[in-house]
């Protein structure tokens, strides 16, 4: 990363493996609270691997905050591990669903068409209203927003994002090193050697 | 008297039915706990009924306030080196503990506090002494967890212990809803934690880094040491030593480092920060190579940032990889407990002397004596200074004593002035700075290291926050030497109101009760003096006396600790006066 994008602030998206315990919402939060940081978006699920806990969170900060945030999170010990990226790194989707009038859509061929066009589904079809679902990055879910509200748009919602890390083979095998007791060569990394620069620097 | 002897462990085939309770007591006795600071009430009541039955085997010490219980552990872990204990009940007992769980997270402190709970399907219905602990104390403990089924109680305090005790140290808080105390279950046995998956309390040590520092700090023609409490808590005294000692290199200490290299070695330099030295604060400004062990670059050490060792290459060896350019960008970082890096690094290292370099020292050192110590050690004034009575004590104890010390003007110059001669001597809120921690601290620490002396250095207003714990002296016969030193003033924030406010004395004027008066109300023996020609015997007496002893010395009302690095400066800007 060159120095630029250390003091810009962009999107990153922290992606957090857990042990899946009651309270761990709270400590997690408490870390971006605590520094004043908004986090834009929260989603906790599970994860590829069975009892294995992944958070996906969003906030907007430099890279320098966001790592420094991470080894806070990193440190919590029902954490297992913490990884962020960018949005250039990542796959990410976020979820939306509209609620509106039927009848306008009856009406108004129109209405049907932009749906359409905004790659739409309806997920439920009753007399009074109709409900639509998108899923896709923030500009095509508030897209349909904008393209909604003249006929009478009831209800949005959006759901947090998700991420998939292009880069990453998932976390079994992380996983393994994490179980055996004894710390081996291997085992218990180091990040700063990790960066592969002959001199740590900042 | 303690038995040593612990119950066998029951084995798998010797299952035993026992309460949840029991299972706590069993619990600690495994991990080798003999002393316990507590207070009970309802919720935490079968543990206290568990516990009638063990007095032989386990102490429980009655404080007189949960503040006092947690910050009487926390001298007794950093006396001792091991976990304190701490029980309280839910509610108030518990929201209690708070301002010492913030503070031994802050300093590091090992602690396993045990809360009772109220009845788990009571849980969140506002029942009678019912708070969300777990919640309140998520952000000042390094792990927090409830237990609602006594089969879990067991395992959790396992890991409460390994947690608390490993990697950077911390405080852990259980809570027992009551219904677990008090259910049977199938005890099977106690397993000591050994590792948690989640959990990676230390790294692999990379060559790598080590390497590079030592080449850093064998081509450093001014390096300089600073360490912390890290070398304590790593168990690493002896091995800091001989890497000071081989490598030559002058070395400042942090006052929660304080002792971890005796006060009067060669190559100790002094204190840094805020009313640290002269000497150790403007050199940092031209060191060329920093090498901070154990250490976390706190605001009152480092001053202004942006300014603040600017020209310098940092190592910096932590245990804990978030303090590792937190505050100070670091050129080498030495992520790993500094029992293992440290002989690493002291095997890669030469043999240095830096004569010169360490002659700056001095020469700032005989500059600072001069405009300060002089005065404050061998006043010349009528009235006593602080200064004077640390130096005497010093003279009496030879350095020997644990000097616990409270928070504000006394707390700096009792540590800038106090002999040290051994590890785990100086124990101080260094991070929180809580006022009302030192009488409760120093009961704490006597019960960690019984073959001590300990000597407690509180003022005039510290005294009064936490003075009920003198019952606690009472009741349990420790013995604490306390000496207070009365300005009739909140010292230290007068002294800014002085030098920051145009001397806008605003409530910092406090009055006091007869202290000696009050002692004796508790049967302990006291006195009070104000002349300089009484000072020497009344701490003589002090010392000397069997039991518990308080004494009053009557100091300037309005003096100042310099130096002082002013906040908001840099520490080459340090003031003299
Ligand atoms: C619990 C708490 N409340 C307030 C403070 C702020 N404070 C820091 S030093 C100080 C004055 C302490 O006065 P005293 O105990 O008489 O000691 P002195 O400074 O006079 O030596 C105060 C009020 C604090 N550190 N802790």
């Amino acid at each position: 990363m060159n120095s630029e994008t250390h003091t810009e602030k962009q999107e990153f998206n922290i992606t957090v493996y857990t042990e899946n315990h009651i309270g761990l919402l709270n400590r997690v939060a408490i870390i971006f609270s605590r520094r004043k940081i908004n986090v834009e978006s929260l989603n906790s699920s599970p994860s590829e691997i069975e009892g294995i806990h992944r958070f996906n969170i969003v906030i907007n900060e430099t890279a320098e905050v966001v790592r420094k945030i991470a080894g806070q999170l990193e440190k919590q010990v029902e954490v297992l591990k913490v990884y962020f990226n960018t949005n250039h790194d990542v796959i990410w989707q976020e979820m939306a669903l509209y609620k509106v009038p039927t009848d306008v859509i009856a009406e108004r061929a129109i209405v049907e068409r932009l749906l359409r066009e905004n790659g739409a589904r309806a997920v439920v079809i009753r007399k009074d209203y109709t409900v639509f679902e998108t899923t896709g990055q923030r500009e095509e879910t508030d897209n349909l927003v904008r393209v909604l509200q003249p006929y009478g748009l009831i209800e949005f919602v959006r759901s947090a994002r998700i991420a998939i890390i292009k880069a990453s083979d998932g976390f079994h095998r992380k996983l393994q090193e994490f179980e055996q007791s004894e710390p081996g060569d291997e085992v218990v990394e180091n990040a700063y050697l990790n960066s592969r620069e002959k001199v740590f620097t900042m | 008297m303690l038995t040593k002897e612990k119950p066998a462990p029951a084995s798998p085939e010797k299952a035993k039915t026992i309460s949840g309770a029991e299972a706590v007591i069993l619990a600690l006795l495994e991990e080798n706990v003999e002393t316990v600071f507590g207070y009970p009430g309802g919720a935490i009541m079968p543990v206290y009924d568990a516990l009638y039955d063990y007095t032989d085997k386990l102490r429980h010490v009655l404080v007189r306030h949960e503040q006092g219980g947690i910050h009487a552990g926390q001298g007794y872990a950093r006396a001792s080196g091991k976990v304190g204990v701490v029980f309280a009940t839910s509610g108030p007992g518990a929201t209690n503990l708070v301002t010492g769980l913030a503070d031994a997270q802050i300093d590091s402190t090992p602690l396993v506090c045990i809360t009772g709970q109220v009845f788990a399907h009571l849980l969140g219905t506002d029942a009678f002494q019912e708070t969300d602990i777990l919640n309140i104390t998520t952000p000042v403990t390094k792990w927090n967890y409830q237990v609602t089924d006594a089969s879990e109680i067991p395992e959790v305090l396992a890991k409460a212990f390994y947690i608390a005790k490993s990697g950077r140290p911390g405080p852990v808080l259980i809570d027992i809803t009551k219904n677990a105390q008090l259910q049977p279950f199938e005890f099977t046995g106690y397993k000591p934690c050994k590792h948690i998956r989640s959990y990676r309390p230390k790294p692999h040590v990379r060559q790598e880094y080590i390497a590079q520092a030592a080449e850093l700090i064998n081509q450093a023609k001014k390096p300089f040491i600073l360490w912390g409490q890290g070398v304590m808590l790593g168990s690493a005294e002896k091995d800091f030593r001989a890497f000071v000692e081989k490598s030559g290199i002058p070395a400042a200490w942090t006052i929660m480092g304080a002792g971890a290299l005796p006060t009067d070695h060669p190559q100790n330099v002094g204190m840094l920060g805020m009313h640290g030295n002269y000497g150790p604060n403007v050199l940092t400004n031209e060191c060329d190579v920093l090498i901070a062990i154990g250490m976390r670059f706190d605001d009152r050490v480092t001053g202004r940032l942006d300014k603040y060792a600017r020209q310098a290459k940092i190592i910096h060896l932590d245990i804990d990889p978030t303090e590792i350019g937190k505050n100070v960008p670091v050129t080498v970082p030495v992520w790993g407990d500094c029992k293992e890096t440290l002989p690493l690094l002291t095997e890669l290292v030469e043999a240095q002397e830096h004569r010169e370099w360490l002659q700056q020292f001095r020469t700032y050192n005989n500059k600072e004596i001069e405009v300060v110590i002089q005065d404050e050690l061998f006043p010349t004034t009528e009235e006593m200074t602080m200064g004077e009575v640390m130096q005497q004590l010093n003279e009496l104890t030879s350095g020997d004593a644990i000097v616990v010390t409270d928070v504000g003007q006394h707390q700096m110059v009792a540590c800038r002035y106090a002999k040290l001669n051994h590890t785990r001597s100086n124990i101080t809120s260094g991070g929180l700075g809580t006022m009302g921690f030192a009488l409760p601290a120093a009961i704490g620490a006597k019960f960690g290291a019984p073959g001590r002396t300990v000597v407690a250095v509180i003022g005039d207003g510290g005294f009064q926050m936490n003075l009920q714990e003198l019952g606690t002296i009472m009741q349990s016969g420790v013995e604490v030497k306390m000496l207070i030193l009365n300005n009739r003033f909140l010292g230290m924030v007068r002294q800014w109101q002085e030098l920051f406010h145009e001397r806008r004395y605003s409530f910092v004027d406090i009055t006091s009760p007869d202290f000696v008066k009050v002692a004796s109300g508790y049967g302990i023996s006291g006195r009070s003096v104000s002349q300089r020609d009484e000072l020497s015997s009344a701490l003589r007496e002090m010392l000397s006396h069997k039991g518990s002893y308080l004494l009053e010395v009557m100091v300037t009302k309005e003096n100042n600790v310099f130096p002082m690095v002013p906040q908001g400066c840099s520490v080459s800007e340090i003031r003299l006066k």
